[in-house]
Formats: structure tokens, C-alpha cells, sequence
């Protein structure tokens, strides 16, 4: 298997979580045991879209439960033979092996998966990656150099890895409570997006567009818009050094003022 | 029924409830950071070659880097 793998440096592990959460995207030989008309499989294909039911399979590391998993989209490409060539763009943890399993199930060829590429991992997509070559060559080249600009030819910000979370963007005086895990407390906001519900996993950030913190929103954001006082996000995974902002929050009176 | 919206293809609106201006003294934009920052704080889009597991090629990147830790966005194993 290849494709689109975010490797997290030292700190930036921290976001791993966001990742999981924000899809991915694959591109996938399946290997037909029978043969099918190629209205046939784009009708499966099709009835495959939206929810599905998986469970991980014994090798993987979690709980062997039945869940259920989205399929965001299955788009038949080609068929050749017995191979059939689909993108399928899922929830992060969508076992692809498992989907062409069923899918041959349905079909009645039976089926099995023969190849798979990744070609996408939440915001990072396959044609911004840069293989592990790239990545010592470059290295190499920041190193004689001492140029900056070198390593942003093979590294991104963490923040990057953030683009599909909801964002929440709170003042400067808020900010350190946050770095120590203090929930995030409605005087806090300056702006926040579209499409945030209670329970939901949101990035908080700076003004500068620093990432402070991973949270959990307690409430959607038309509540949050309106909130005057009270709880708008618990913090789950802090990114930012405490310290990075000055404390403004023990002064006893208003805080996150 | 509503088919479910793939996270890239979701649209944000974005509602402004304050305004408020940043103190250029404390944090920087994260294009501003220092290069060992920049690396500490980086994620690398990884085109992973077939052969090795996630984890092997994680750990080379991070013999690569020579840090002291790297994690990945999702196992890519066959």
C-alpha cells in the first residue's frame, strides 16, 4: 500500500487525533472473481455510498466491535477484465479491503482487493506529497544552507494538518488559560466557523493563526455566537507552550476579559 | 435522506462575534518560526513507497530528522 502518509514531527504528534477524524481518500484496484457488466458494479458501487456497517478485521489494533462507517464517495473509473479501478473518498478507519469484500458479496463474483493507493489524508492530498527521498535530499540541503525557506519545501506547519477542523479564533488575553486547560469561556471568542455542533472536535487559534488547542465544542455556532458568558469549548489536547502568551487570567477580576 | 458531506468538501462560513488586535510582543505567525521551531512543530505530506509498514517508515523519517519523536496521520498497511 502507498499514498499519502502525514508524518507528524516531534511536537506536531499532538495533532494526530485531528487526522483521524478528517477523512481520507483512496484510489483502489479490486479484483473481480467472476465476471460482471460494468452497469452491474457502478449499481453496487453506488448502493455502497453513504453508510455502511464494518468490523475491524483481527489484525487491527481496535476493538473488534461492528461500526458503522461513511463512505463519502465510490466513483467507478474503470474496469479492465476483472479489475475494476474505483476512488472511494471515507471516514477515517474504513477497512477498503473489507468494502471490496462486501462489494464482491453483493455482485455475487465475489471479490478481493488488489491494489490500493492513498491519495488523500484529511487536508494533505497526493500531489503535494514528497517522497522519503525528497525529504533527505532537502534536509541535506537545509543543513549546508541554513535557509528556512529549504525546509518548507518538504514540511508544513502544523496548522495544516488542522485545515478541516472547525476553527474558533479567541483573543490574546484567553489564550494562556487555554495553554494550562482551562475550557475556553464564551468573552474569550473573537470569531468562529460555520457547521460546529456540542460534542464536535474543534482547533482553537490565535489572531496570528498560531494553533492553541484541541477542543470539544459544548455547544453549535449560532449558541456561541450568542453566548455572553459560560463554556464554549472544553480543551482536550493542548498544542501551544504555556507561557508562549502572559497570563491574564488570575488577576481575580474578568477573566478571559 | 442527506448524504454525508466528505470534510473537504464542507463549507465554512465564518462568524465574527468580537474584534479584538494582537499584541506583536508574544507568539508569531507559524510561518515566522524559527527553523528548528518550523521542523518541531512540522508535518510532512509523505508519499509512503510500497514495502515498508507505517511505522518503519516513520521511524526512518525520524532518523532522517534526528528527533526525538514522529507519530502518522493513519496506518497505510496492506
Amino acid at each position: 500500500m502507498t499514498g499519502v502518509l502525514p508524518i507528524t514531527l516531534a511536537d506536531a504528534t499532538k495533532v494526530v487525533q485531528a487526522l483521524l477524524y478528517s477523512g481520507k481518500e483512496y484510489v483502489c484496484v479490486m479484483k473481480l472473481h467472476g465476471d460482471v457488466e460494468v452497469e452491474q458494479i457502478k449499481k453496487v458501487l453506488g448502493e455502497f455510498e453513504d453508510v455502511i456497517y464494518q468490523r475491524p478485521p483481527l489484525r487491527a489494533s481496535v476493538k473488534r466491535q461492528l461500526r458503522t462507517r461513511r463512505i463519502y464517495y465510490l466513483d467507478f473509473l474503470e474496469k479492465d477484465g476483472r479489475n475494476v479501478l474505483f476512488r472511494v473518498g471515507c471516514e477515517g478507519g474504513t477497512y477498503i479491503r473489507k468494502l471490496c469484500y462486501d462489494v464482491g458479496e453483493v455482485l455475487g463474483s465475489g471479490a478481493h482487493m488488489q491494489e490500493l493507493r492513498r491519495t488523500r489524508a484529511g487536508p494533505f492530498v497526493e500531489p503535494e506529497s514528497v517522497i522519503l527521498h525528497d525529504v533527505a535530499y532537502w534536509f541535506m540541503q537545509w543543513q549546508e544552507r541554513k535557509d528556512a525557506n529549504v525546509l518548507k519545501r518538504f514540511v508544513q506547519p502544523m496548522e495544516q494538518a488542522l485545515a478541516l477542523v472547525p476553527k474558533i479564533i479567541i483573543r490574546d488575553s484567553a489564550v494562556d488559560a487555554v495553554c494550562h486547560g482551562a475550557s475556553l469561556t464564551a468573552p474569550g471568542v473573537l470569531s468562529l466557523e460555520t457547521g460546529i455542533k456540542a460534542g464536535l472536535v474543534v482547533a482553537v487559534f490565535s489572531l496570528k493563526g498560531e494553533a492553541i488547542a484541541l477542543g470539544k465544542a459544548a455547544t453549535a455556532s449560532e449558541q456561541i455566537l450568542q453566548m455572553e458568558h459560560g463554556i464554549v469549548a472544553s480543551t482536550e489536547r493542548v498544542l501551544m507552550p504555556r507561557g508562549t502568551y502572559p497570563k491574564r487570567w488570575k488577576t481575580g477580576g474578568n477573566k478571559n476579559e | 435522506m442527506p448524504r454525508s458531506v466528505a470534510p473537504w468538501k464542507t463549507e465554512r462560513r465564518v462568524l465574527v462575534k468580537a474584534e479584538d488586535k494582537t499584541d506583536p510582543s508574544f507568539g508569531h505567525n507559524p510561518e515566522e518560526r524559527s527553523a528548528e521551531e518550523y521542523l518541531r512543530y512540522g508535518v510532512i505530506n509523505l508519499d509512503k513507497p510500497a514495502g515498508p509498514s507505517s511505522h518503519e517508515v516513520a521511524a526512518w523519517v525520524k532518523r532522517i530528522l534526528k528527533l526525538e519523536s514522529v507519530g502518522h496521520g493513519g496506518t497505510l498497511e496492506a
